[in-house]
């Protein structure tokens, strides 16, 4: 009789110890799969702008870039857009189009030279510095530099209010 | 032969012998329409689950059809947009019901002993319905949805320490891009309805287990040592079959809740879609659907210092709250008359969310982007250096944070009066100094365009009224 319930005992654990193997046999892959954006960073690369020409010193326009790699079937996120700023001959501001407070699209206003958030009403001067409303820092701004006269920005994700850009 | 076939139906499936005596279990007596609430969510889930079906036999989860798809569903597809309709009032129906069915709960202290792991997959269940709120309203990849993701993945970037994790896994990457969507998709079709299902099944398989919670009697407190015996003597001298006496009211609500999403549907229609998303275009006005709109209230409306403590100090602190609950409050009175804070809190609760929801759709901290010009009854009669004025308080945007005649926007005052509120002096030294959420513009007008700016203001002397109709909205 106590040998049966030994047996019993050990069926017992042999089969939610094989129940346990599996599911972690099968969760390894999926879970490094679903987790793989963060496994895998995306590499930094110079992408163009426009000429260099194109820009008039103290003008802040609107541009789209074009991602590095993006997914064949990304559609219109494929690109993406950044403010461009002249500073003078040599030099060029580039800001993410998005509210340092929590990333919504933020306008230019040429004459009055503001960025105003739609979302919750947060206000960037033109050298992309707070003048109003919640942002807990300034516009990101993104790398630059002007190759055979071409301006380039160098690539990179989402900036994060968190992060220290 | 009728009779042969059920009778062999019966005795394979056990008809009269389970599924009968299942539905006919005795329930208390007494049960009133606050006691539907919990089939009506989910008879609004199963609703949901049938056209979101429905709705993915055409809709494609990539970026480059998404949008195309869903307006062929709304505009093309013979009756698709009625279909999406339910499937829009149908999500509204379920986060409303489910909301008051906790609230129903609580005040009848459903959730005390014997009933607490009732309560905690409740709770589990609200936050899923609440995923599945958010989720869904990604899937229409406009311009709410891109830039509602973007908001989300900022959100989640302010959790210490993992923040930037969170992020990139709510993105599926760095930015949104081709593989965000299908995430999305594939959260809203297949992983949150999975969990609800598991979760409900588990939830009524309590409710039958543990019975329906005999409604409160003021005075009567919840006795633990023969909770059971004294409960199934209740069903046994006053108890009521469960199927019909207590389930037709369930019917009838089903039917009312179907005909009123469906008469919502085809009447007013799911709401037209914004423009496709599109990180390239900047004009966008993002804004949730009316269940997250208190959220994007509160964010405009916290100060500064409090903003990160409360985006994570505020949903866990409710998450605990919620979890702790039958524990903290297991036993007592369970009648609400007796329970005046349980009262206060859900009074004060639901009071806060209306307030928040008029607050975001108002938005008075938003700025105009594009108010147009100042009404006549404004410019009319101004001449030389007060019309020249005129001109400088749209140009310099003025006019998309300030108010004048009931045009422009109301992140400031509303300058119709400001010719009796201020001085010249005054005036030039707000408008070249700022304020806290008034940027300075000592750096960007110049001596002339600011006396030209100060004649004009000096001009306002209008009462601007108590009410002033908020514009553009």
């Amino acid at each position: 009789m106590d040998e049966r319930i030994a047996r019993r005992e050990w069926l017992n654990r042999l089969s939610l110890g094989l129940m346990g193997l599996a599911g972690v046999v099968v969760s390894v892959p999926l879970i490094s799969y679903l987790l793989s954006p963060l496994l895998r960073p995306p590499p930094p690369a110079w992408v163009d702008v426009g000429p260099a020409d194109d820009f008039k010193q103290g003008e802040t326009v609107l541009k789209s870039i074009k991602e590095v790699s993006p997914l064949p079937w990304a559609g219109q996120t494929a690109e993406t857009a950044v403010w461009v700023r002249r500073m003078d001959q040599q030099t060029f501001t580039i800001f993410e189009v998005n509210c340092a407070h929590l990333g919504c699209p933020v306008m230019w206003k040429q004459e009055a030279e503001l960025f105003l958030c739609p979302c919750h009403g947060g206000v960037y001067y033109a050298d992309g510095t707070v003048a109003g409303g919640p942002p807990p820092r300034p516009l990101f701004r993104y790398e630059n530099r002007v190759q055979n006269g071409t301006l380039q920005v160098r690539s990179r994700g989402l900036g994060l209010s968190t992060q220290a850009v | 032969v009728l009779k042969g076939v059920y009778g062999w139906l019966d005795d394979r499936l056990g008809i009269s012998s389970a599924l009968v005596p299942l539905m006919q279990h005795p329930v208390p007596p007494g049960l009133n329409w606050g006691y539907v609430l919990g089939s009506a969510t989910l008879v609004a889930f199963i609703v949901q689950v049938v056209t979101g079906v429905g709705l993915a036999f055409t809709y494609v989860p990539a970026p480059n059809s998404a949008y195309e798809t869903l307006q062929w569903i709304s505009h093309q597809a013979i009756l698709g947009n009625v279909v999406r309709g339910i499937h829009y009032f149908g999500a509204s129906a379920m986060v409303i019901f489910i909301v008051f069915h906790l609230i129903q709960v609580f005040l009848t202290g459903g959730f005390k002993y014997p009933r607490e792991v009732n309560w905690l997959t409740g709770t589990l269940l609200l936050l899923l319905t609440l995923g599945m709120a958010w989720t869904g309203q990604l899937l229409r990849w406009d311009q709410n949805a891109y830039w509602s993701i973007v908001v989300g993945a900022e959100y989640a970037a302010r959790v210490p320490l993992i923040g930037e994790q969170l992020s990139a896994i709510l993105l599926a990457g760095h930015t949104v891009g081709g593989a965000t969507l299908t995430r999305f998709y594939a959260t809203h079709v297949f992983l949150f309805p999975a969990l609800i299902f598991g979760v409900v099944g588990l939830h009524l398989y309590l409710v039958v287990r543990h019975g329906i919670s005999e409604p409160p009697r003021p005075g009567e407190r919840v006795s633990k040592a023969n909770y059971f015996a004294r409960y199934y003597e209740m069903l046994r001298t006053r108890g009521e079959p469960f199927w019909p006496d207590a389930a037709w009211k369930d019917v009838v609500a089903a039917v009312a809740i179907g005909a009123v999403v469906l008469l919502l549907a085809i009447v007013v229609g799911a709401p037209e879609l914004a423009a496709p998303a599109d990180p390239t275009n900047v004009q966008a006005y993002p804004l949730p659907d009316w269940y997250f709109v208190w959220l994007f209230a509160v964010l405009a409306l916290l100060p500064r210092g409090l903003e990160n403590a409360f985006m994570i100090g505020f949903p866990l602190l409710a998450i605990v709250v919620l979890l702790a609950l039958p524990f903290v409050a297991n036993g007592g009175e369970r009648h609400w008359s007796r329970r005046p804070w349980a009262v206060f809190a859900v009074g004060f609760s639901l009071l806060a969310i209306a307030l928040l929801i008029r607050e975001g759709y108002q938005a008075p901290w938003s700025p105009e982007m594009n108010p147009g010009p100042l009404p006549a009854s404004v410019t009319q009669g101004l001449t030389g250096s007060e019309a020249a004025g005129a001109q400088v308080f749209t140009a310099k945007a003025c006019h998309s944070c300030h108010a004048i005649g009931g045009s422009g926007g109301h992140r400031g005052p509303d300058l119709s009066d400001v010719g009796l509120r201020l001085s010249r002096d005054q005036m030039t030294a707000r408008i070249l100094t700022g304020a806290l959420n008034m940027p300075s513009f000592a750096g960007n007008i110049d001596p002339t365009e600011l006396e030209q700016l100060v004649d004009f203001l000096a001009t306002r002397r209008a009462s601007p009224g108590f009410f002033t109709a908020p514009s553009g909205e």
